[in-house]
């Protein structure tokens, strides 16, 4: 058996606890109970066995994972082990002192999401009052830190339009990074996607928007830009290919290659608990249930983009197609592509409500 | 970039806020870690980047290169900066 080249990042989701509720969460609707969280003492183990095996990159996340108060602990660990540390974060409760904490920690850089651009509205989708408000003073502390800054708009059909509006709030927060991500629709999200998923005129604005502002910031500000893939041709290369990156660890420890893959019935995921993270990587069959090619049906197999988009998202087939194995339906080669047109049809209604995120699915 | 010219004797690269070079031991390379990306320079790429100290000038690291690969300044100092011209647009370097 060959050896498995060695995954980059380790993401890892402290906790699924959360203050905010918003309705474009991708966690999943059966979250992890507190009680089923990690110890300390297990995420130290596993960010050893990380660093061993070669990842570069710890992305701790949640939920919140500041509302984990073993996170300097985490950090500062991952840090003295030579892993570049991203902490993904609401910043609701990065006050002064929590981030007098975590500058003692060696962190590289923190990415901080906002729900818009405006505070009423943005405290609206979140569920959070007055969570905007700690949000500016949260990209304050950062920066006044001297840390990396990335500020994260996850964007939908509700706040499109003060696209240019975040763009611009990014720049003055001082970001050396800005994330502009249009809605996944997994979990939660995909809940409410008829409500988010905004028109295509709308999408064609907003790309046009951020490439003006890419251009403007060239050199001083880097814009990432997801894209809703259901107006795509090609399907996202999800995760860069299924057990080829990262390896995604729920707060129970329980080991996914992305974190929808639960979803998918019939596979069994090992636990980092009982089993070693060189051992999930190499051998757990879970992870190699869609690794590399061989597993492709046509149209992918005997195509020139395999090892460019591997097949688009596993999640993604099921949840549309119900079948995990299927070409991603978003790549106009599938012989499903069809079903994105009547999807984004049925979206057209501006009107419909949200459902807010709550802690048990439903 | 703070005003678009570069004078070599002058500028002084900077990695960006945020930006790391680390020698990977699991795979033999040196990279370059940044925010939710890593970046694997080319071997001419890693030379120069090893000398990124925020100190040297584009001609003080010339000038180790140039001597350490028996190759003229000239040559040296625009491959450097072609190189980091190009990480800089990247988000990785400040010049």
């Amino acid at each position: 058996m060959s050896v498995i080249p060695a995954p980059m990042g380790l993401i890892a989701e402290l906790t699924h606890r959360c203050p905010l509720q918003c309705a474009y969460c991708s966690n999943p609707l059966e979250m992890v109970a507190p009680r089923e969280e990690l110890t300390t003492a297990q995420w130290l183990r596993v960010i050893d066995e990380a660093a061993d095996i070669g990842i570069l990159q710890l992305h701790l996340t949640g939920g919140e994972p500041m509302a984990r108060p073993d996170l300097p602990k985490i950090v500062a660990h991952a840090a003295a082990r030579g892993l570049y540390t991203n902490l993904i974060t609401s910043g609701v409760l990065l006050t002064d002192a929590a981030m007098a904490d975590l500058l003692t920690t060696g962190i590289d850089h923190i990415q901080l999401s906002f729900q818009g651009a405006e505070a009423s509205a943005a405290d609206s989708m979140g569920g959070y009052k007055g969570g905007h408000a700690r949000k500016l003073d949260a990209a304050r502390r950062i920066r006044e830190a001297g840390l990396t800054l990335t500020t994260n708009f996850v964007i939908h059909r509700r706040n499109i339009a003060d696209l240019p509006a975040m763009l611009a709030m990014g720049e003055n927060l001082g970001s050396d990074r800005i994330e502009i991500a249009h809605t996944q629709y997994y979990g939660w999200a995909l809940k409410n996607r008829a409500a988010l998923l905004p028109t295509r005129e709308q999408l064609e604005r907003a790309t046009t928007q951020v490439e003006a502002a890419r251009e403007r910031l060239m050199g001083r500000v880097v814009i990432d830009y997801v894209v809703p893939d259901y107006y795509a041709e090609r399907p996202k290369a999800c995760m860069g290919g299924w057990g080829r990156l990262f390896i995604h660890l729920l707060p129970s420890g329980k080991a996914l290659p992305c974190h929808a893959a639960e979803t998918i019935p019939g596979i069994s995921f090992a636990s980092v608990r009982d089993t070693s993270l060189a051992e999930v990587w190499q051998n757990d069959p879970a992870f190699n249930r869609f690794r590399a090619t061989g597993w492709m049906p046509e149209p992918c197999k005997s195509c020139d983009r395999r090892e460019i988009d591997w097949g688009g998202c596993r999640c993604q087939a099921l949840a549309l197609l119900g079948d995990a194995s299927a070409t991603d339906p978003v790549c106009d080669r599938s012989p499903d592509h069809p079903i994105m047109a009547e999807l984004v049809a049925q979206s057209s209604d501006s009107a419909l409500a949200l459902v807010p995120r709550r802690l048990r699915g439903g | 970039m703070t005003d678009g010219t570069i004078d070599p004797t002058v500028t002084v690269p900077r990695f960006r806020r945020g930006v790391k070079l680390r020698f990977d031991q699991t795979r033999g390379n040196f990279v370059l870690l940044a925010p939710e990306r890593a970046f694997v320079p080319d071997a001419i790429a890693a030379e120069i980047l090893q000398l990124v100290d925020g100190q040297r000038t584009l001609t003080g690291i010339a000038a180790l290169l140039a001597e350490k690969f028996s190759a003229p300044l000239e040559v040296i100092t625009s491959d450097i900066i072609a190189v980091l011209t190009e990480l800089a647009g990247r988000g990785a370097i400040d010049l």
